[in-house]
């Protein structure tokens, strides 16, 4: 197990160090100079070379690059061209909304996408089967912004139930954020859990064919004894896979739920920091979502070890 | 009363009729040999006296077990025979077993399930019975996981489930079907010891007419659903009353008309000297040597041509693995590999297309050597891309018709679709596939294991014929003694990667020398030598 943890994580460090250097080139290549951004079309040609040493753009691009790496290593991600404070500290206050909206909608996702799966498959050709796989129909084909309309909509403008955008921040409450979160990561939770669903029912399904659902039965064990203790855990091994994409799918994927209730995340700043050139809060903010998917799989792989004995000779 | 009593069960599923008027009956005590080939009937019979047909299913008639109306009986019911009073055995070790949970768990299962038992007494009793199955604690703690175990420990840990609670019935279908002749009498001796042991009915299902014969007491012979034939085992399979009965006995100890194999004094067709396939195992530690493990381990033989030669042995014995390295799917450690003069391993792109010409492979299994996608024209004709020159399609054509013809089957089935053929047609395509080329060698894995009797017969008269009008050579890849015995001039006996026995099949097979070859002609179940048996104890 230890030489396996060793493997994996020399193996996520050097995906990290691959990315950082595709990163950094990529934003090298890309058009337009953050400080003509600063200073406006009309600034002076001497002004403009100041800002540009003071910012160190004229640096050589090796010298740049591990500037960059050692000062995110030290927790120092350097000052934002437009914001003009720490990129550590816009990126520390949109993470504390991004993160726990992913996370919310994850769980949402889990709760709702697995059951359902489940008893899909425990069901197989009845009208519930039939209900679960026409409403994961419409969950896959519907985009989540539509949902993230109709339930401001209902919960907001309707019942006043909730707010019906932007995030009070955790200072006021954790009751309050808990409540600006909820109505956006049910948005984004809608179509993953259809999708998980999906995927839960047909792994359950093949498992359920297999022999060793034969031998549970022949043991005595009732359909759903055998489906509990036999098919579950065995069908989680797949799902597990989507399970970590669709995290990362969430951290990354929610600028467009952020904007439709007008949240201060992580995709927001991302996006402002593309329109306006704002390349070193770009930078961070990718390279901390690409550690963030790299962890997640991480994660995963541990969980299969965990999950499967097979693997664990490997590990 | 007898323990078991089926009478004039029919089943159906969906429209299709599967079970019609069986009649059987077992005593406590009994074993009942259920024979018949593919689709007869006999897994569903079994099925249905444990209730776990497809949802489609209905049956009708009678099935009583001790007393218990089985087709009446509610699910919750049912659940408390499976298991306790029924248990059951199947064909495949391999999948039989939840990948996830220890052995112990699995067999413990059943025990807390029915009796209500705590864990520490369960585990107590799951160790028990994993021993009486020949799996001591010392190599087999209760916390080993399946994927741990071979083929045949499996089919020890499933047969410990079923007879963990003493079942009074014991249902046992092909349960020695996927494994070699030596693993085969190792749990038919089992089974036999537990069924006496515990005075359980046994019904034992089997295409192998040989193993029912020294196994059951009594026989049923199924067809298409039907009961043909049925009675006491010794009479039935030595009178032969029935034509069907005949005709399987006839069918299982088939040995083609085939002229004995003249040498030519010629080179030989395929020369092997001293090769040996290493296969590198997994590091223990990160910086340790890599150990390696000897698959194949320097064997050299001769094969002329139009000769006809069996590689026999146990599985995992390397002869799978010495088969792919003659048809140049991978590379010896050390050795070489000469065919028709030439070492493979010199070969270049060109050479290599000639040789591989020139051999040609048959697997075991028809059903999955084929893409289902692909019409029959292209799937026999895929070999003809080593050609010098690549056919036209009208000249392709007439040799794919060529080649079914050559194989029995029709040239207007060139357009069919694989699932359209059975799985002995299906065998033929992969033998005009085989042919297409006019190659020298056929190197055959298990040829016709995965085929009913009946079809076994005549894919051997096909293999024989092919040998005779063609002048193939074959080197036949097999476990099974009878097919050495069919169809080969000489034998070799490998184990554990070494040649330990060579020369006529005929002699090697009467008078083996070498332990591994006494092993698998002792272990192989003999249909004469079994009813002679029976006989004699009969008096």
């Amino acid at each position: 197990m230890a030489s396996y943890l060793a493997g994996r994580l020399a193996s996520l460090l050097i995906s990290l160090v691959v990315a950082s250097i595709v990163i950094f080139l990529v934003i090298e290549v890309v058009p337009g100079d953050p400080a003509q951004f600063m200073l406006g079309l009309n600034a002076q040609p001497d002004t403009l070379a100041a800002l540009r040493t003071q910012l160190g753009l004229d640096e050589p691009a090796l010298i740049r690059y591990f500037t960059w790496i050692f000062g995110m290593l030290h927790g120092d991600f350097g000052i934002s061209y437009t914001y003009r404070t720490p990129v550590s500290e816009l990126v520390a206050q949109r993470i504390g909304v991004s993160a726990p909206l992913a996370l919310l909608s994850l769980a949402l996702t889990v709760i709702i996408g697995l059951p359902a799966g489940i008893i899909a498959a425990a069901r197989r050709n009845s009208a519930t089967d039939a209900a679960v796989m026409g409403a994961t129909q419409l969950g896959i084909a519907v985009p989540n912004f539509w949902f993230a309309i109709m339930l401001v909509w209902i919960f907001a403008v309707i019942l006043h139930w909730f707010p019906a955008g932007g995030f009070p921040g955790w200072n006021k409450g954790i009751w309050l954020g808990f409540k600006g979160l909820l109505l956006p990561s049910i948005a984004l939770a809608l179509p993953q859990a259809a999708i998980l669903a999906r995927v839960m029912r047909s792994s359950l399904l093949d498992t359920l064919g297999e022999d060793y659902i034969r031998t549970a039965r022949a043991k005595g064990l009732p359909r759903a004894q055998a489906l509990w203790k036999h098919a579950v855990r065995n069908a989680l091994i797949p799902v597990l896979t989507i399970v970590g994409l669709q995290f990362s799918f969430l951290l990354a994927g929610g600028i467009i739920i952020e904007n439709v209730f007008y949240l201060p995340g992580l995709g927001r700043l991302t996006f402002q920091g593309i329109t306006q050139r704002d390349l070193i809060t770009v930078k961070t903010v990718i390279m901390l979502l690409v550690f963030a998917v790299i962890f997640v799989n991480f994660l995963v792989e541990i969980a299969y070890v965990l999950v499967d004995p097979r693997l664990r000779r490997r590990a | 009363m007898s323990l078991l009593e089926i009478e004039d069960l029919s089943l159906s599923i969906g429209k299709a009729p599967i079970l019609r008027d069986v009649d059987l009956r077992l005593d406590a005590g009994e074993v009942l040999g259920l024979v018949g080939e593919s689709g007869s009937g006999k897994s569903m019979t079994a099925l249905t006296i444990m209730q776990l047909l497809p949802h489609a299913a209905r049956a009708t008639g009678r099935v009583t077990f001790d007393g218990i109306d089985i087709l009446a009986a509610p699910e919750a019911a049912m659940n408390r025979l499976r298991g306790d009073d029924i248990g059951m055995v199947f064909q495949e070790p391999m999948t039989a077993l939840n990948p996830l949970k220890t052995i112990g768990e699995q067999v413990a299962e059943g025990i807390r399930w029915h009796r209500g038992s705590n864990r520490a007494d369960a585990e107590r009793e799951a160790r028990r019975m994993l021993d009486r199955v020949g799996l001591p604690e010392a190599q087999f703690p209760l916390s080993r996981y399946p994927h741990e175990l071979s083929g045949g420990q499996r089919q020890r840990v499933v047969i410990a489930i079923a007879c963990a609670l003493r079942p009074k019935l014991l249902i046992a279908d092909e349960p020695t079907t996927a494994l070699d002749v030596v693993l085969q009498k190792q749990i038919l001796e089992l089974l036999q010891g537990l069924v006496r042991e515990d005075r359980m009915g046994l019904l034992l299902i089997s295409h192998d007419l040989a193993v029912v014969a020294e196994m059951a007491d009594r026989v049923a012979i199924m067809r298409a659903g039907e009961v043909l034939d049925t009675g006491e085992t010794a009479r039935t399979l030595s009178e032969q009353r029935h034509p069907y009965t005949r005709q399987l006995a006839m069918a299982s100890v088939h040995v083609p008309e085939r002229p004995a194999h003249r040498p030519h004094g010629t080179a030989p067709l395929l020369e092997l000297r001293g090769v040996t396939r290493d296969y590198p195992l997994r590091r223990r530690s990160l910086f340790g040597p890599a150990g390696t493990f000897r698959a194949v381990d320097g064997v050299s033989f001769t094969l002329a041509a139009g000769q006809s030669k069996a590689l026999v042995g146990r599985s995992g014995c390397g002869k799978s693995t010495l088969a792919r390295m003659i048809l140049a799917l991978d590379a010896p450690t050390a050795g070489e590999i000469v065919f028709e003069g030439q070492d493979l391993a010199r070969l270049g792109t060109a050479g290599m297309k000639a040789a591989r010409r020139h051999m040609q492979v048959v697997f075991q299994d028809p059903y999955g050597s084929f893409d289902p996608r692909h019409r029959v024209e292209r799937l026999v004709a895929e070999p003809l891309h080593l050609a010098e020159k690549r056919p036209g399609r009208a000249e392709q054509r007439d040799m794919v018709a060529h080649a079914l013809h050559e194989v029995g089957l029709s040239p207007s089935d060139m357009d069919k679709y694989p699932h359209e053929f059975s799985g002995g047609q299906r065998q033929r395509l992969s033998i005009a596939r085989a042919i297409i080329t006019r190659p020298k060698l056929i190197v055959a894995d298990e040829p016709v294991s995965a085929l009913d009797v009946s079809i076994r017969a005549q894919i051997l008269d096909l293999f024989a014929d092919l040998n005779r009008r063609l002048g193939l050579a074959y080197l036949f890849i097999t476990h099974d003694l009878t097919v050495a015995r069919a169809i080969t001039d000489e034998v070799i006996v490998m184990h554990e990667g070494r040649f330990v026995e060579e020369g006529e099949t005929a002699v090697v097979l009467e008078r083996p020398r070498s332990d591994a070859a006494k092993a698998l002609v002792a272990a192989a179940p003999d249909l004469s030598r079994a009813i002679a048996q029976r006989l004699a104890e009969a008096g």
